[in-house]
């Protein structure tokens, strides 16, 4: 086994997704660099990826997120970007991890009609959410019964 | 401000929404980036070793499955760190191999073994069910030591 020497240490990287009628990624990409200040932005289809110190990234995302508060969302990321392991460069097709993101973007739109109309509404006046089913599960007796007429 | 586990680790809707409210999310990635940016043997693509199977083991019997304690020497260590939990259970798409679902079922057992407040939701499927699950999430954290409540 090789020895493993990481690359980028003390950095964190965070992905920023925009889903906004009134900005596209390349929008945030450009305000991103105006304010980089040697943090590494990389544009992507759904937004960005930012790595650096940690406050750096912090004060960038604060800054981005405040164009457009509702519809921008940011999560941590556990590799850099450009990681072989990872990238599409190196892998072939498309990466692992990319089906959650697709399936949470399609319902961001909801979570941002949450966050916008939330602080126009009276508290009473938010129902709450019901818990959820837990579904109906096999009866262990109804098992064995079924396990028995296999036997038999 | 407290440290609120995700359920799935992996959220980008629940990582978010915990840290806009003014908490930690515990997300898979946070462990991710502390393993990668560790040095030792390479073993891609997640510098998951021999070893860390045997460190599930504070999480897992052993008679559970190497892929199972493997994956709670990831999560393990987040659940341990947990003041409150979100778990979304409708999340078809965390279901993964055999190896994921059974680690999803037991980080759920130790959740609520744990005692710590757990907030169940579903994912919302239209406009009005996102502002109950905003709200929900909302007076949750806030109820959290750090909240704003």
């Amino acid at each position: 086994m090789k020895m493993y020497t990481p690359r980028l240490t003390g950095t964190v990287t965070k992905y920023v997704f925009v889903e906004s009628p009134e900005m596209t990624p390349s929008d945030l990409a450009i305000r991103a660099y105006e304010i980089s200040q040697g943090v590494m932005i990389k544009e992507t289809c759904f937004g960005l990826q930012v790595t650096g110190k940690e406050e750096d990234v912090n004060r960038i995302i604060d800054s981005l997120r405040a164009l457009d508060p509702t519809r921008i969302f940011v999560k941590d990321r556990g590799f850099p970007p450009g990681d072989p392991r990872r990238c599409r460069a190196n892998l072939g097709g498309a990466r692992p991890g990319y089906f959650g993101h697709e399936f949470e973007m399609g319902l961001v739109r909801f979570i941002s009609r949450g966050l916008s109309a939330l602080p126009s509404r009276k508290a009473e006046d938010i129902p709450r959410p019901p818990a959820p089913g837990k579904g109906e599960r096999l009866d262990a007796a109804r098992l064995k019964e079924i396990i028995e007429s296999q036997e038999s | 401000m407290a440290k609120v586990f995700i359920f799935p680790t992996t959220s980008l809707i629940l990582s978010d929404l915990v840290a806009r409210f003014g908490h930690t999310p515990l997300s898979a990635a946070m462990q991710i980036r502390e393993i990668i940016q560790t040095p030792g043997l390479e073993s891609p693509p997640l510098q998951i070793t021999p070893e860390d199977p045997k460190k599930g083991l504070r999480w897992a019997a052993v008679e559970v499955p190497s892929g199972v304690r493997g994956r709670m020497s990831l999560y393990g260590p987040l659940l341990d760190r947990a003041e409150a939990a979100i778990i979304v259970n409708n999340a078809d798409y965390s279901f993964g191999c055999m190896g994921c679902a059974r680690t999803n079922e037991l980080l759920m057992f130790l959740i609520r073994k744990k005692g710590i407040p757990v907030l169940d939701l579903e994912y919302p499927a239209n406009e009005e069910e996102g502002v109950e699950f905003v709200a929900a999430i909302k007076r949750f954290l806030d109820s959290l030591p750090g909240g704003r409540a």
